[in-house]
């Protein structure tokens, strides 16, 4: 593999790892512990929970999931766009 | 036909040991590459299971529900803190640490930065964290055993010790796999079986998770199930169910320290060096993370459940209509009550645990009781009741005490659940203990045999004289644990446990981050980082642990807990500041850490050397 092809690819690993950090932060900080207090009064109930403490007991853990097989899905694709997947 | 509660729990737990043993004999390792990571061809699946295993303990399996009941809000710091974590351990760390192709954590430190010395640290590092952690596991197997069999705690011990031996110490990481993947399913079943049914008593909802956002009907009204306990707690003295006790600075740190830990811990690193390729640990990190959110999903809802449960059946009831689980319980020591106001009945009143650090209900840690010789009337009440050689706490008109382990102990027999589903709920905690003992045990004997011998002491061992070291070393860790198991030294396993996060965190996590992200940082940083953000988290802790350290001198209001996030930003910033006035790292070095940003190739390389 040339050296251009490795340097883009590390480039789009990157930016999605930074992207999906960013999400991370939010779920994990910003709503369930910074902001928790604002968003338990201003925002619309999770069925009979407020927000802030559903995110922090429940949305955050289901949130990090999704960011996972997001991240899984989306490396395995830029893998194969620059060469880099192995078929089993 | 009826059969005896002890007898059910025999059967359950009898039949799961046969299958581990079954497993783990005919999956026996026989070369070091199976012993350490299981061949390297373990499926995404299974291993995600493996891993899930591992990582959730007998402590977390039994105490994180009843954590969240005590504090509510705030036990959220450990739901997000070790599920966080494995998104930073997917997206930063394990792939590339795959990709390098080696059998242990201090293997990669050593390389990456050149040195012996990085090595040791490492190795040291690694050795303390699994220690502190397998201590409590070897007292939990007791714990249970003892309950179990009515054998003492100690011999409950020792037979817990051999048991993870044979598996562990004889068939290695492929061994363990695949009994990890046995105990998953067993711990899986029997956490969530009584939360569904506790939900529908409650809130007539089968899944658990809703029944938490939606409303209490148990008795005929329906008013929002969290308003509903937010009403009992503050009409009992309590904080409010959702709202917090802590600072937000200090949830924030410790969220942070218990997410970074998380991803710097080797034994939860080294499951991912058992599947083929960068592909496949992707995969496997999903796996894990769902198996353990179905986990850390429930314990929440099972915390509020049994919280509004237990207060509903006890508060204000006299002893003599308690329900018969609560003098068993009184009987094992979990729950006590002490009738201070003299009126036959039981009550529970906030705040919680007092400001000296006692339960309020008696004074010391834990109750005490007078021995089996002392006359009758120092050993059962007037009601009946078993008494406490502990004074009582007349400063507040708490009467009731239970363990964080109550919650899940007791909610079976709460719920009126039928016989069978305590002796899952038994084999369950028993998995939990010895799946992450077994997956300890492997990595504190790689790194004795692995890292010290082979790497800095004796480089001319063979294959074979390795892996019996490592037989040998799994060997002499879990005497010592055993022994520790035996002699607790209690009050400080709890509090090495935030000691094994802070190092972590503070440690294994920035260094290895900066290894991949940075081809800059050398090996003087690497070092100088290491060294500072160890010894400033580690004195900060044993400060405020162990000499006494008061309130007032914290750091910004940060508990010792959360420090390790603190720790790891002095590592980062020492690690930058002295790699930048040294010169850079040679290119091997440099090419080491471009090769192992490409994912591809990791099949077709054979593990290469950087010998030192």
């Amino acid at each position: 593999m040339n050296d251009q092809n490795s340097k883009s690819h590390w480039r789009a690993s990157l930016r999605l790892t930074g992207l999906l950090l960013v999400c991370w932060f939010i779920l994990g900080y910003v709503a369930p512990i910074l902001f928790r207090e604002w968003l338990d009064a201003n925002f619309p109930a999770v069925g009979t929970a407020p927000f802030g403490f559903w995110v922090a007991q429940q949305g955050s853990i289901i949130g990090f999931v999704v960011i996972l097989v997001i991240y899984a899905i989306c490396m395995n694709r830029t893998d194969k766009k620059h060469g880099y997947s192995e078929e089993d | 036909m009826e059969i005896a509660q002890s007898t059910l729990n025999l059967i359950f737990i009898g039949a799961t040991f046969a299958v581990y043993i079954v497993i783990a004999a005919r999956s026996r390792a026989a070369s070091t590459k199976e012993y350490y990571v299981a061949g390297g061809g373990v499926s995404p699946l299974a291993n995600g299971m493996a891993t899930a295993a591992d990582w959730m303990s007998a402590a977390t399996f039994i105490s994180m529900a009843g954590a969240v009941a005590i504090s509510g809000y705030d036990a959220s710091r450990f739901l997000m803190g070790w599920t966080g974590g494995f998104v930073l351990l997917t997206m930063l760390m394990v792939p590339f640490l795959r990709k390098f192709n080696k059998a242990t954590v201090p293997d990669f430190i050593g390389d990456r930065y050149y040195s012996r010395t990085a090595r040791a640290v490492a190795v040291i590092c690694a050795i303390f964290i699994c220690m502190t952690y397998i201590m409590g596991q070897m007292r939990g197997v007791g714990v249970v055993f003892s309950q179990l069999f009515g054998i003492s705690i100690s011999s409950g011990v020792v037979s817990g010790a051999v048991i993870v031996f044979i598996y562990a110490g004889l068939g290695g990481m492929k061994g363990i796999t695949y009994t990890q993947v046995a105990q998953y399913s067993v711990m899986a079943f029997s956490y969530t079986i009584p939360a569904v049914f506790i939900a529908m008593a409650l809130t007539g909802n089968v899944v658990p998770q809703l029944g938490l956002i939606s409303n209490y009907t148990a008795d005929g009204t329906a008013v929002p199930f969290l308003a509903k306990l937010n009403a009992i707690n503050t009409e009992l003295g309590f904080a409010e169910y959702t709202s917090g006790k802590l600072s937000t600075i200090n949830m924030f740190c410790i969220t942070a320290a218990l997410m970074c830990g998380t991803a710097g811990l080797p034994h939860v690193i080294v499951r991912f060096f058992t599947v083929k390729d960068v592909k496949a640990v992707r995969k496997s990190a999903c796996w894990t993370l769902g198996f353990i959110a179905v986990i850390y999903l429930t314990a929440p809802t099972i915390g509020a459940f049994s919280r509004v449960n237990l207060i509903e059946k006890l508060h204000q009831t006299t002893y003599t209509e308690a329900p018969y689980w609560f003098k068993e319980f009184e009987q094992t020591g979990q729950m006590a009550w002490v009738d201070k106001n003299n009126d036959g009945r039981i009550q529970y009143f906030g705040p919680g645990v007092s400001e000296a650090g006692t339960f309020s209900v008696f004074q010391g840690k834990a109750p005490e009781y007078p021995l089996y010789d002392a006359p009758q009337e120092q050993r059962i009440g007037v009601h009946g009741q078993r008494l406490l050689a502990n004074k009582a706490d007349l400063s507040n008109p708490n009467e009731l005490y239970f363990g964080n382990d109550i919650m899940v102990m007791a909610n079976p027999y709460m719920a009126g659940l039928p016989p069978w589903v305590i002796a899952l709920l038994m084999a369950g905690c028993i998995a939990a203990a010895l799946s992450t003992a077994a997956g300890l045990l492997l990595v504190l004997s790689t790194s004795i045999s692995h890292d010290l011998m082979k790497k800095i002491i004796k480089p001319d061992l063979t294959d074979r004289e390795e892996v019996n070291f490592a037989r040998l070393a799994s060997f002499a860790a879990l005497v010592v644990a055993a022994y520790f198991g035996v002699n607790p030294p209690s009050a400080f396993i709890a509090k090495t446990v935030a000691f094994a996060f802070g190092l972590a965190a503070s440690s294994f996590f920035p260094t290895l981050l900066m290894g991949i992200f940075s081809s800059r940082v050398n090996r003087a940083g690497g070092i100088a980082g290491m060294i500072c953000g160890i010894v400033f988290t580690s004195s900060y802790i044993v400060y405020f642990q162990f000499l006494g350290g008061t309130k007032e001198q914290l750091f910004f209001g940060i508990t010792p807990e959360g420090i390790g996030f603190v720790g790891m930003l002095i590592n980062f910033i020492v690690a930058f500041a002295v790699s930048n006035m040294t010169k850079p790292p040679p290119g091997y070095i440099t090419e080491m850490v471009a090769n192992i940003r490409t994912p591809s190739g990791v099949r077709k390389t054979p593990p290469t050397d950087f010998e030192i």
